[in-house]
């Protein structure tokens, strides 16, 4: 009799908990969505004015000038390339360190310096905005003594510092899942320390490798502060480093912080911006997604 | 017939930390013979086994004691000076669980080969043919030598993990329960591997398993709590042990 009445009170437990877990899963689905159908929505009132032919291809950017031009290619290349600038450094860089970590370093000190690495991902980006204006481009500037003082070069190198932790910590977790016997089935074939981690412990950590990768490409494209602190605030459509640009993410706090009044062409602007890197981030996380699963590795 | 040793261990006491797991062990291993080593979980038998290739190198804290001299040229291989390294090209190991690399059966084989900087396909190429012969697994292979290894069954990796070993020539074999994670057809095939294996290779063999002792084995060696109790031939330890207590663990009763 007891326990027939504790078993049902545990299964109503469960079933709400069920319930519990399930709605909250599908609020953050629910507002993935409406996010997306709002970025919708504000664009498409854009795209009865301008053109999508224009909106690809014209070469310049100037939607609140009074001679208009609605080209989204200046804002994607200083995108791409202050990402590109930031990647060179932190993909290298995080791999290199994750591999010292992981493989090399003893247990003491893997254990001090992770927390310590991490730490500079807590550090608010505009400090790291600041950090590359006051800094980093003077610093360049000793070498480059025509970089101006608004650049792409900098803003770069400052987004790919910020970025290291995410890469390196993520890839050490991946490189220490790699279970032992791995390794030592690589040493007992007589490999070397580096043999082993090159050969046998990154390809079998590749998923999280790549992951770690992703993430830290999903973060440069979405990062904003130090790029609008640093970068300059013109829409460049440039390959050269050493010149100021912008990038979508900038160009939306700009004119999030103006004040255009609603429904104009200017604020809708906005939201195609938004759009576009939605559409940037999400291509990259399928091309990543089906990586990872493609050289998923089971132990 | 003559025989000689290919390697002796003399004296040897090992600690990991402050802990001795083995204590003072002397065994003399014979050239192209099957050493079987048994006893009950924790004896020893696989820190001993690890001690020929110095696979505790890799963990801080351990620490050997004694001499194993390492035949025909009579060096001591536990002697600090004496590269891991290459002590481990001359050594090979199969472990409990098979542990493919993560890569195609082809470049398991080849690892070997790679990591000593042989870069020549045509050497690689007939190289891994003989291995995987040899090892009894080239007629299942042979149509996807470039899939992944991990895609085999778990005897075919085991029998993988022999051919990447046999690939790099070894003059020693170890193996550590080799078939304790496999089903009796995969046991057999892998128990006749090793008669054929002795015929170039000297090997020695850790197993938990009576049957397969006598059956492989020229030599056994008994292990009781960090110590060597009795070293005789197979078929002398199986039907006529000279120490109590390698009797009662052979015949089941304790262990
Ligand atoms: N890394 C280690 N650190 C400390 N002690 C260890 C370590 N590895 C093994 N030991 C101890 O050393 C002793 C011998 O262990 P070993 O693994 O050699 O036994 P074994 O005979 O191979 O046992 P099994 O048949 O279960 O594999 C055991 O008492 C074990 O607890
Ligand atoms: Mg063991």
């Amino acid at each position: 009799m007891k326990t027939s009445y504790y078993r049902r009170i545990e299964r109503f437990k469960d079933t709400c908990i069920r319930g519990i877990l399930f709605s909250s899963a599908l609020c953050s689905i629910l507002i993935t969505a409406a996010i997306v159908f709002v970025l919708f929505y504000e664009s498409i009132p854009f795209f009865k004015s301008v053109s999508f032919k224009q909106f690809l291809f014209d070469k310049q950017w100037t939607p609140l000038f009074s001679d208009a031009h609605y080209g989204i290619l200046p804002l994607i290349c200083g995108t791409f390339l202050t990402t590109l600038i930031a990647l060179i450094l932190a993909i290298p860089l995080g791999t290199i360190m994750a591999i010292y970590l992981s493989e090399y370093a003893s247990h003491k000190f893997r254990e001090t310096l992770k927390p310590l690495l991490e730490l500079l991902s807590a550090v608010p980006t505009v400090i790291y905005g600041y950090f590359a204006l006051l800094f980093v481009t003077p610093l360049l500037q000793t070498i480059l003594p025509s970089l101006s003082g608004f650049n792409v070069l900098g803003a770069g190198l400052t987004m790919g510092i910020m970025i290291i932790p995410y890469v390196s910590s993520l890839s050490e977790d991946a490189m220490h899942a790699v279970p032992m016997p791995l390794r030592e089935g690589s040493y007992a074939m007589g490999a070397t320390h580096f043999q082993t981690a090159i050969r046998v412990v990154i390809p079998a950590a590749f998923s999280g490798i790549t992951s770690s990768y992703i993430l830290a490409i999903s973060r440069a494209i979405g990062e904003t502060m130090v790029v609008a602190i640093a970068a300059g605030m013109q829409p460049n459509l440039t390959l050269n480093p050493l010149e100021p640009a912008q990038t979508l993410t900038a160009y939306i706090v700009q004119v999030s912080l103006g004040d255009l009044p609603h429904g104009t062409l200017g604020y809708q602007t906005i939201f195609v911006c938004g759009l576009t890197l939605f559409f940037i981030t999400l291509c990259f996380n399928i091309v990543g997604h089906s990586l990872r699963k493609k050289f998923r590795e089971v132990y | 017939m003559v025989t000689t040793f290919k390697a002796q261990v003399q004296n040897l006491h090992f600690y990991y930390g402050t802990v001795e797991a083995l204590k003072n062990i002397s065994i003399s291993i014979q050239e192209k013979k099957v050493t079987a080593m048994i006893g009950p979980s924790g004896c020893g038998k696989t820190t001993l086994l690890r001690c020929f290739n110095r696979m505790h190198d890799l963990y801080p804290g351990n620490r050997y004691e004694g001499e194993i001299t390492l035949y025909p040229e009579g060096k001591n291989i536990l002697d600090p000076k004496v590269d891991p390294i290459e002590l481990r090209m001359r050594i090979g190991m199969v472990f409990q669980k098979p542990n493919p690399f993560p890569k195609s059966i082809y470049e398991n084989v080849a690892y070997g080969l790679r990591v000593r900087g042989i870069t020549q396909k045509s050497i690689i190429g007939e190289k891994v043919e003989e291995s995987l012969r040899y090892a009894a697994l080239w007629d299942e292979v042979k149509d996807r030598l470039y899939h992944l290894a991990s895609n085999l069954s778990g005897g075919q990796q085991q029998r993988l993990c022999i051919a990447r070993t046999l690939a790099i020539d070894p003059e020693i074999i170890l193996f550590d329960e080799p078939t304790s994670a496999l089903d009796p057809t995969a046991t057999q095939k892998i128990e006749e591997l090793m008669e054929t294996l002795k015929e170039k290779y000297t090997i020695i063999t850790v197993t938990h398993n009576m049957q397969q002792a006598a059956r492989v084995s020229d030599y056994t060696a008994f292990f009781y709590l960090g110590e060597l109790i009795e070293f005789d031939k197979t078929e002398n330890i199986f039907t006529n042990p000279k120490v109590k207590k390698t009797e009662e663990y052979i015949t089941g009763r304790f262990g």
